[in-house]
Order: C-alpha cells, then sequence, then structure tokens
C-alpha cells in the first residue's frame, strides 16, 4: 500500500499551485501586493513579466482589433509553455474551475451517482465546434464572444475582484457535473479546455505507461476526467499522446503498482518505442 | 417494408459522416443563435461610466481582456469590475460617481497598465514641449447633466456644492448669478456646466446636497446632441467661413417651389378665399 501523501500527491501540489496563484493575485488587488496583478486573462509578474490568455487574444483579434505587443508577447509566452512542456496543463493545475468540478466528480462518486443515474449524453467533441464558435461569434459580434459568458471569468474574477451573483453561476455548474453529465464541463464543453488540448497536444510532458506493472486494477479510469486518453492501460507500454490529458497526475497518485509515471516524451529515437 | 430495409442498407460511411457533420452544425449554429442573443444583450450598457481614456464602447467592449489592472492600479477604488446580476458587460471596468467618483489622479495611474490598449494613453495626454505627457484634464469620461427641478440653487437656496467640488472650477462648472425676482434683493447661482471642459469625473455628483444627487454624470453619447452640419453661427466669422464651401446643388426630399417668396406674397387672392 502506497501511503496517503504518496496517493495524493500530485493532488496536493496542484491544489497547492492553483490556490496560491489566486492568492498571488487577490493580494495584488486587496493588499497591493505586486508580485502577481492582473488576473487569468492578462497580467504581470512582478511589474515586468507580462502574460496574457491565448484564447482571450485570439477571440479579440476575431472580433477585428489590435491589441499592444506587451499583451502579445504575454499571451505567446502562455502559449509556448504549454505547447513545449505543459500540454494540457492549465486545466488541472491552474484554472480555479477545476476545484470545482473535481468536487463534483468526486461527490458523484461518493453518491454512487454513477451506477445508478440515467445517463445524458453528450460528445467530448461539443468543446471543439465551441471553440469554433466561440471564434465565430466575436466576429460577428465584435466582443471576446466566450470571454462574455466565461464561468472561469467569473469564478477567478470573483475570487480576486469580488464575486457577485456569480455564486451562481458556478453553483450551476458544480450541479451541472454533479448531476447532468460526468466531467461535463472540463472534460466535454469548455472550449478553453479544447484550446488547450489543442495547443498541448505535441508537449513534451506526458503521463507514461508500463503495462507490465500494471495489475488492471482500473482505478486510473476511475480518477481520469478524460479516460478515454488511457486507452492504452494495460495493454501496451508508452506514453499517453491525446491532447485531451490534462496532466493532473492524478492516475499516477492513484496507482498502486506504480504503472503510471510523468515523463518527458521521446522526440528524438522516433518510432522507437517509448 | 423493403423499401425501408433498403434505405437502411444505402447509409455508407460517407453517408454517416455527412449527416453527423449536418447535425453538428446545424446544433452549433443553434446554440450560435442563443448565444449571440446573449452577447447582444449584455454587452448593451449605454448609462456605464468608463475608466479615463476609455476608447469608444464599441471598441473599448471589442478590446478589453478584463483583466481588472487599472481596478488595481486606482487608488481611490473607484474602478471595479461588473460581476454577474449587475446587468453592466461581465468583467469590465466602470464606476459610479455617487458612490466613489473619479479623483482625477494627475498620473492617471489606471491608463498605463491596460495591457490591450482599450484604455488608450494618447487621449490623455496633451502634448509639452514636443513630449506627450498624461493630462487628466482631457479626460471625457461621460457629461455633468444639471436636473433643473430638484436643483436647490434653482430655488434660490445657494449651495454652490458642485462648483467648490468639481476639479476643473470655474470652467467645467460656472455659476450664473441671475435676479431672483420672487424676494427682489437676492441672486440665483446656478451651476452651468460645459461639455468642453467636463470630464466626466462625477465629484460634483459626489458632493451634491440633494437625497438623489440633482447633478448627475452621463456618458457623452447619452448627454450629448449633436446639431448636424447645416447649422451656422452667422455672427460668428470664422463658422461663415463654413459657408463658402457649401455647394449650391441641395438634395431635399420634397421638390422644391420654382416660385419665388414674393411670387406668393403677391398673389395674395388665395388667402382670402
Amino acid at each position: 500500500m502506497k501511503s496517503w501523501i504518496k496517493t495524493h500527491r500530485f493532488l496536493i501540489a496542484r491544489r497547492l499551485v492553483q490556490l496560491s496563484l489566486l492568492v498571488l493575485f487577490t493580494l495584488g488587488n486587496v493588499y497591493g501586493f505586486r508580485v502577481l496583478t492582473g488576473n487569468l486573462s492578462a497580467s504581470l509578474i512582478m511589474g515586468v513579466i507580462p502574460l496574457a490568455d491565448p484564447f482571450a487574444l485570439l477571440q479579440i483579434f476575431a472580433a477585428g482589433a489590435t491589441v499592444s505587443i506587451n499583451v502579445l508577447v504575454g499571451g505567446v509566452l502562455v502559449w509556448l509553455f504549454y505547447t513545449i512542456f505543459g500540454g494540457r496543463a492549465f486545466c488541472s493545475w491552474v484554472c480555479p474551475v477545476n476545484i470545482v468540478t473535481d468536487a463534483a466528480n468526486w461527490t458523484r462518486r461518493k453518491l454512487f451517482l454513477e451506477q445508478t443515474e440515467r445517463k445524458i449524453w453528450l460528445g467530448r467533441s461539443v468543446r471543439y465546434w465551441l471553440l469554433g464558435l466561440s471564434l465565430v461569434l466575436s466576429f460577428l459580434t465584435g466582443v471576446a464572444a466566450f470571454e462574455i459568458v466565461s464561468p472561469i471569468g467569473m469564478l477567478h474574477r470573483g475570487i480576486i475582484f469580488g464575486m457577485g451573483m456569480g455564486v451562481a453561476a458556478i453553483l450551476a455548474l458544480f450541479l451541472f457535473d454533479l448531476f447532468a453529465v460526468k466531467n461535463g464541463w472540463c472534460g466535454h464543453v469548455c472550449p478553453l479546455g479544447g484550446f488547450y488540448s489543442v495547443v498541448g497536444r505535441l508537449s513534451l510532458i506526458r503521463v507514461k505507461h508500463d503495462h507490465t506493472k500494471c495489475t488492471s486494477c482500473m482505478a486510473c479510469k476511475t480518477v481520469c476526467p478524460e479516460k478515454q486518453v488511457l486507452g492504452i492501460v494495460s495493454k501496451q507500454s508508452g506514453a499517453i499522446l491525446f491532447g485531451e490529458c490534462t496532466n493532473c497526475g492524478r492516475c499516477i497518485d492513484v496507482c498502486e503498482g506504480n504503472a503510471l509515471s510523468f515523463g518527458v516524451r521521446n522526440y528524438i529515437n522516433v518510432g522507437e518505442k517509448e | 417494408m423493403s423499401q425501408l430495409n433498403h434505405e437502411k442498407a444505402t447509409i455508407t460511411e460517407r453517408r454517416r459522416f455527412l449527416s453527423l457533420m449536418a447535425q453538428s452544425v446545424g446544433l452549433s449554429a443553434l446554440g450560435g443563435l442563443v448565444w449571440t442573443g446573449y452577447i447582444e444583450e449584455a454587452k448593451a450598457s449605454p448609462l456605464i461610466l468608463r475608466p479615463p481614456g476609455a476608447l469608444y464602447e464599441n471598441d473599448f467592449m471589442r478590446l478589453c481582456i478584463k483583466c481588472g489592472q487599472c481596478v488595481e492600479a486606482c487608488p481611490y477604488d473607484t474602478l471595479r469590475l461588473a460581476v454577474p446580476g449587475e446587468n453592466k458587460p461581465l468583467g469590465t471596468p466602470f464606476f459610479i460617481p455617487r458612490e466613489i467618483p473619479c479623483h482625477m489622479c494627475t498620473d492617471i495611474p489606471c491608463v498605463p497598465v491596460c495591457p490591450t490598449g482599450a484604455l488608450n494613453k494618447s487621449s490623455v495626454s496633451s502634448i509639452k514641449e514636443g513630449k506627450e505627457k498624461l493630462d487628466i484634464f482631457k479626460a471625457k469620461m461621460g457629461l455633468a447633466v444639471v436636473d433643473t427641478e430638484s436643483c436647490i440653487a434653482f430655488w434660490g437656496i445657494q449651495c454652490d456644492a458642485c462648483y467648490r467640488a468639481c476639479p476643473v472650477m470655474d470652467s467645467a462648472i460656472k455659476l450664473e448669478y441671475r435676479r431672483n425676482t420672487r424676494t427682489g434683493k437676492h441672486a440665483y447661482l446656478i451651476p452651468i456646466v460645459s461639455s468642453d471642459t467636463c470630464t466626466g469625473c462625477g465629484l460634483c455628483e459626489r458632493a451634491c446636497v440633494t437625497e438623489k444627487a440633482a447633478i448627475h454624470v452621463l456618458p457623452n453619447e447619452v448627454a450629448q446632441g449633436k446639431l448636424g452640419a447645416h447649422y451656422i453661427k452667422g455672427w460668428e466669422k470664422a463658422d461663415e467661413k463654413r459657408l463658402e464651401n457649401v455647394s449650391q446643388e441641395v438634395t431635399t426630399h420634397t421638390k422644391r417651389s420654382e416660385k419665388k417668396v414674393e411670387d406668393y406674397l403677391n398673389s395674395g387672392e388665395d388667402l382670402f378665399k
């Protein structure tokens, strides 16, 4: 048996990263503590390094505006980080909605809803359609279309600047994930998740599977919010190469046989078995 | 029955793909219509007051990334981001002068921090000694409007709270003296706002002593009318000059009468019928 810490280490690490980002942003706003100012849409580190949400920038471009160079650099920095290293790590390591939807998923397991409920079907490609739609509607309406409805924006702005009736929106999202569709928001609907799935498709950091150690207990598939990416588990060794994998590391946490681990994708010996 | 079976058999992979695509596109169109409807409602907020240097509302909405850096830079907590339930475009910065007005900082900290240019630095700068310098007096956040019914100065009570609160005193708000014929020995001190120099900071609205402010700031597009080019001040030489460039070809909605004015006056018989 692995110790509790070992079965929760990536979960704890993710919560620490998510919460400390929110704390730093909030300190920046409320107390003028200028390590991190702004929010997840656009920010400044130490008043110098700009960061920006590349998807929000894409929508602004689609809406027919050009932005100043600073924020453009910020967007490119974030884009490059996830393209080269992180993959879709934004969703599980940064996005605050992840905490809400993980809570919904945990509650869902505790209530045995998977076994008892009537299933509502929703395709996992919905997010890509919404991603495209966000850009088309930004173009047609002249406003960043997803940003004006985004629950991610409502939540992180809410925590940093004040929530208002955003609580209702987040509660709705929680109920949707709990009672309507398993991993409904993050795993099916969210166009930002879709965006990072595309952006992070070729990234270096990957979850790797060693099928000789696998006991086929399928604990990984129970906790995985995108379990279709774990198709190779218990069948063959290799890296999880789907863009939809959020690199949350929860599968690594729960794996009793240590058959899963983080690794770097092998681009050099292409063709060889990773 | 046989025909149904026959139809079933002809659903090829290509046919399946095409009909799935048709469904997805159709559903996207459905979602897009609902979504667009919401956006068009949500972005229309004509009574919102934006930070200094904000572009015109449509361009502002296009560019604002909702990062809140202007809000953080504001030392008076004047600015805040719209939250759900306020019926304002979500996440965009605005202020309510009656609660906290803009104190018109001379270094305008909220504008240079804007990462996208939704708050435009050059619109609140003036050229001094060849250099562009921030100048808060060029801000156009809105225009103060006086409700003469509820302003006690129009009753003849001496107040001038707005006049004294105005950071552009004696220019954006002037006091006009008028004889109070009711008492015969007093004067009205009437606040008059000039749209040229009023920045819309709202300090007057904050200072107003009535229960609900008798002077309040409205966005310029709402508060101001527009003359149209054909009104000319004939008594001002500079304005009169505009006539020189006017072409004689004038298009009218109804056909112009060929007759002269005198014709109409002299053929007065019709008048007495």
